[in-house]
């Protein structure tokens, strides 16, 4: 078997690029750690030294507003110096390949690559070419893996609902291009969450789900029935080629969370959306802006967990 | 070789801060023996004196080399810093770093009016200019031995000495 590409010779998280093929117990140091940061934003100084002297460099080739910007506040709270490119508006532009851009950055002395880019693997493609010393975190590649958010998830419930060994948790709507329920799927059977089920129309579901250890539902109000916890998932309307979906009214009307289909759910159920979100499309806003809803908890804890994931990299180095 | 008896050094040391509490005065204990014993300490004085943990993880001189520790715990400190006379505790004074690394992190809480540091025992072999001003018994040791505070089931303490590999 190929040795992970994340892990040392040590066995240590060198890279993150997906939670698939992470061990219990570094999924449990990242969040136990995220937990401790969490103290730190709200200090007088948000800050630490760990990361001080280091150089950050998030590499965006396909936009994002929240992530980039959760990660560049965590990198400066490790006291990291950050720069963030934007590099569809810059280099590549002008023809300049991915690896001529990481290399450029290298010889600026950069230390750690935050990346996301539309080609599922391209992290892992950098993350092969870098130099021992430099660490690569996968911010979102393609319809692969978005193992930050993945994790941020996760640590959410486990804020909320601690006791992981006795949850029933629904993913609901576009998992067929969605990254974010990828990574979430392989967080949640991995830290030992028993009952995981997926809701979303034939058309929004890839081949093999039934292959990642969940149940099932075509059904949101038979799906929703009894769960602790919905995570919805945003509508890629950007992603989406050819006739999936009839329209947004009908998903609304079939997979869109109202305050009537959240009632099937525990009365003590909470709402997670990993933004952005289309109102009126995926989710009612009288439930996004509802009690049950920690969807801006999950932004706050997603500084936390970014930090976390950036300091446990930046200590394991060969 | 006789250890000391991390009980009679508790009494002690717990006799030594009773003059300095009333007014703006805290407990921080060091994670992990700094405070178990600031939590003892807190329940056999007034009961009252705000106390708090800390964990120097993320202040830790030997990040590079070592990385960050597998069992980092959040720091707990439920009062205001500013102004604030901190009675610092810790089981075993040795090189002073960990004592650098706190002072930094509660600075980052706010302006101490204070720091008083109280330990169990000093072991000798201060790599930084750093001394308690409260200490139970000065113990010296050489440097491939170590002392470790261990806390039973009632929640007793007694120090066992360890061999470094």
């Amino acid at each position: 078997m190929p040795q992970n590409p994340q892990l040392n010779k040590n066995g240590e998280l060198q890279h993150l690029l997906s939670i698939e093929g992470l061990s219990k117990d570094i999924l449990r140091h990242i969040l136990d750690t995220a937990e401790s940061f969490t103290g730190v934003s709200e200090r007088e100084v948000k800050k630490v030294p760990l990361l001080r002297g280091k150089t950050v460099c998030n590499i965006f080739f396909e936009n994002s507003t929240r992530t980039r910007t959760t990660f560049e506040i965590a990198a400066k709270r490790l006291s990291a110096d950050v720069v963030s490119l934007n590099v569809n508006s810059s280099s590549q532009s002008k023809g300049e390949t991915i690896l001529d851009t990481v290399d450029n950055l290298t010889a600026m002395h950069a230390d750690m690559f935050v990346v996301r880019h539309s080609q599922s693997g391209a992290a892992h493609f950098i993350a092969r070419h870098v130099a021992p010393h430099i660490h690569v975190i996968n911010a979102g590649d393609g319809r692969h893996a978005h193992p930050t958010q993945g994790l941020l998830d996760v640590f959410t419930i486990r804020r909320y609902k601690p006791d992981m060994h006795n949850l029933r948790i629904a993913i609901v709507g576009d998992l067929l291009h969605s990254r974010v329920a990828r990574s979430e799927i392989h967080a949640l059977t991995t830290l030992g969450v028993p009952e995981v089920r997926v809701i979303a129309p034939k058309t929004l579901l890839p081949e093999c789900v039934d292959r990642m250890g969940v149940q099932v539902y075509h059904d949101m109000r038979e799906g929703l029935k009894g769960v602790d916890v919905v995570m919805m998932l945003r509508l890629q309307n950007e992603r989406m080629s050819g006739a999936l979906l009839s329209s947004a009214q009908e998903y609304f009307k079939c997979y869109g969370l109202t305050q009537e289909k959240l009632a099937l759910a525990k009365p003590d159920a909470i709402v997670m959306h990993p933004g952005p979100m289309n109102r009126g499309v995926e989710i009612d806003s009288a439930v996004a802006d509802g009690a049950q809803s920690v969807i801006l908890p999950q932004v706050t804890y997603g500084i936390a967990v970014r930090m976390a994931v950036m300091s446990i990299l930046a200590g394991n180095t060969e | 070789m006789q250890l000391p008896d991390a009980e009679l050094l508790l009494a002690m040391l717990a006799e030594k801060i009773r003059p300095l509490l009333g007014g703006h005065v805290a407990l921080v204990g060091i994670h992990s023996g700094g405070a178990w014993i600031a939590e003892r300490l807190h329940a056999m004085l007034d009961g009252e004196v705000p106390h708090g943990t800390l964990d120097i993880s993320f202040y830790r001189d030997d990040f590079e080399q070592r990385g960050l520790h597998p069992q980092v715990k959040p720091s707990h400190i439920p009062f205001d810093v500013e102004g604030c006379h901190i009675i610092l505790i810790d089981d075993v004074l040795y090189t002073g770093r960990t004592i650098r690394g706190a002072m930094n992190e509660l600075f980052d809480y706010g302006r101490p009016a204070k720091i008083t540091l109280a330990v169990l025992v000093d072991r000798g072999g201060r790599e930084m200019p750093v001394e308690a001003q409260i200490v139970g018994t000065v113990f010296e040791l050489p440097p491939h031995q170590s002392l470790e505070l261990l806390r039973d089931d009632a929640g007793k303490f007694s120090f066992k000495l360890h061999e470094n590999p």
